[in-house]
């Protein structure tokens, strides 16, 4: 499929596993780049797929992955660096998204998991479950980068390219409403130190 | 400790000097008639930016208030502070804990109000031992002619102190000074969430 292209609407889209997403967005991390995984089974998920220093996982505040990547991408320019957040908690923050595109980081992509519920607490649906299209919300906020993979591989297209080219990117893709496979130790101290350690802010 | 170069440096003095002049302009305006403790009080914000760039911060986010304006300004002219507007005050708090994640200073500045939308996320800070320093000007304690900026301003410093963030108050612009650097070491060096409280009376009356 061609990636460049217009994506059909996200509700055609096939429906991805997000444990196997994220063990493929992993597998593409080869220069330590940054990951901040959003609150719940995102980053659950993340953690699943294998343990990496420079990973930050959120064990609470909804919304707020994309604002914490958008600080870590301004203070390491070199760097790469992903948030990965979920539909619920995006929703919660769409202003931040006007907020990455005025401020354009080259160096940062944003992933979307949209289950179109909050599978966690009982699997209520969202937003996007009936009517909002996140990669439409993300390009009227000025993320003109912004893609819906239709599945796996190009799900893999899109962040290689992302990894390649400046941004900032924002790939979203549907995912199953499946809870996540593992659960992340849950000691934030520990995760920020780290997480500075492993991005080398902290020695 | 990295500071702005000598030629960046001309560019801030030359914006300073901006700052200074609207100062002088607005008290000629006023005709020398304002005495009060606020008409003297306006050439704080340059001393506040100076402490906050010698404390070594290099990135500033706001929620404008006209309290805040001239800290802006000053910190809007310095090619080496990142300065962003916010769509939201909890925002902020995420930027800041991502860049010091990163290796950055940052400062967020607020309006009373906006502490109320970020009570939730001030969770990352104090749990996560983020460093945090927020300035926020008050309302709705004196003088204040409108109604509904009187809660939030009553509720303001009980909720910080309930999430876990310090506060500091300061009643006069010397004081604030004096705090605002106390506050940045008590952040950056020692972990802390400090929240500096710049009172009404300080700032004026505000007239619409």
């Amino acid at each position: 499929m061609n990636i460049a292209s217009a994506a059909p609407h996200h509700a055609n889209l096939k429906l991805t596993s997000r444990f196997d997403l994220s063990q493929r967005l992993v597998a593409l991390l080869t220069r330590g780049e940054a990951v901040i995984g959003g609150i719940g089974n995102t980053n659950f998920d993340l953690w699943a797929a294998g343990r990496r220093p420079e990973n930050f996982y959120m064990l609470g505040s909804m919304g707020l992955a994309c604002p914490i990547a958008l600080g870590v991408a301004l203070a390491q320019p070199t760097r790469g660096v992903v948030a990965l957040e979920g539909d619920g908690s995006l929703l919660m923050q769409l202003g931040s998204l006007t907020t990455i595109a005025m401020l354009a980081p080259k160096n940062l992509t944003i992933i979307v998991m949209d289950n179109g519920c909050y599978q966690i607490t009982g699997a209520q649906k969202t937003t996007t479950a009936v009517a909002a299209d996140i990669v439409a919300i993300a390009q009227g906020a000025g993320l003109k980068q912004a893609r819906w993979a239709a599945d796996e591989a190009m799900f893999e297209s899109l962040i290689r390219r992302a990894l390649a080219e400046d941004g900032p990117h924002l790939i979203a893709a549907r995912i199953d409403d499946k809870p996540a496979v593992a659960t992340t130790e849950r000691d934030p101290s520990l995760i920020r130190d780290r997480f500075m350690r492993g991005i080398g802010t902290k020695s | 400790m990295e500071f702005v170069s000598r030629t960046e440096g001309a560019v801030v003095a030359l914006k300073v000097k901006g700052v200074r002049e609207l100062v002088a302009r607005a008290r000629k305006a006023e005709g020398g008639q304002r005495k009060t403790l606020a008409g003297e009080a306006r050439e704080w914000p340059l001393a506040v930016y100076h402490a906050l760039r010698e404390a070594g911060v290099r990135h500033m986010a706001f929620v404008p208030d006209a309290g805040h304006s001239e800290l802006i300004q000053l910190f809007d002219a310095d090619k080496n502070v990142t300065s962003n507007v916010l769509t939201t005050e909890e925002e902020g708090i995420a930027i800041a804990s991502g860049a010091w994640l990163g290796g950055m200073r940052s400062v967020i500045l607020m309006q009373s109000s906006g502490v109320g939308n970020c009570i939730n996320m001030l969770s990352l800070a104090t749990i996560s031992r983020f460093p945090l320093l927020m300035l926020v000007t008050m309302r709705g304690e004196w003088a204040e002619f409108n109604p509904w900026q009187v809660p939030m301003g009553r509720a303001t410093e009980p909720a910080l102190n309930a999430i876990g963030v310090r506060t500091m108050r300061a009643e006069a612009p010397e004081e604030l000074i004096e705090i605002v650097g106390s506050a940045a070491t008590l952040a950056y060096e020692a972990d802390q969430q400090i929240a500096v409280l710049i009172s009404q009376r300080m700032l004026g009356r505000k007239k619409w």
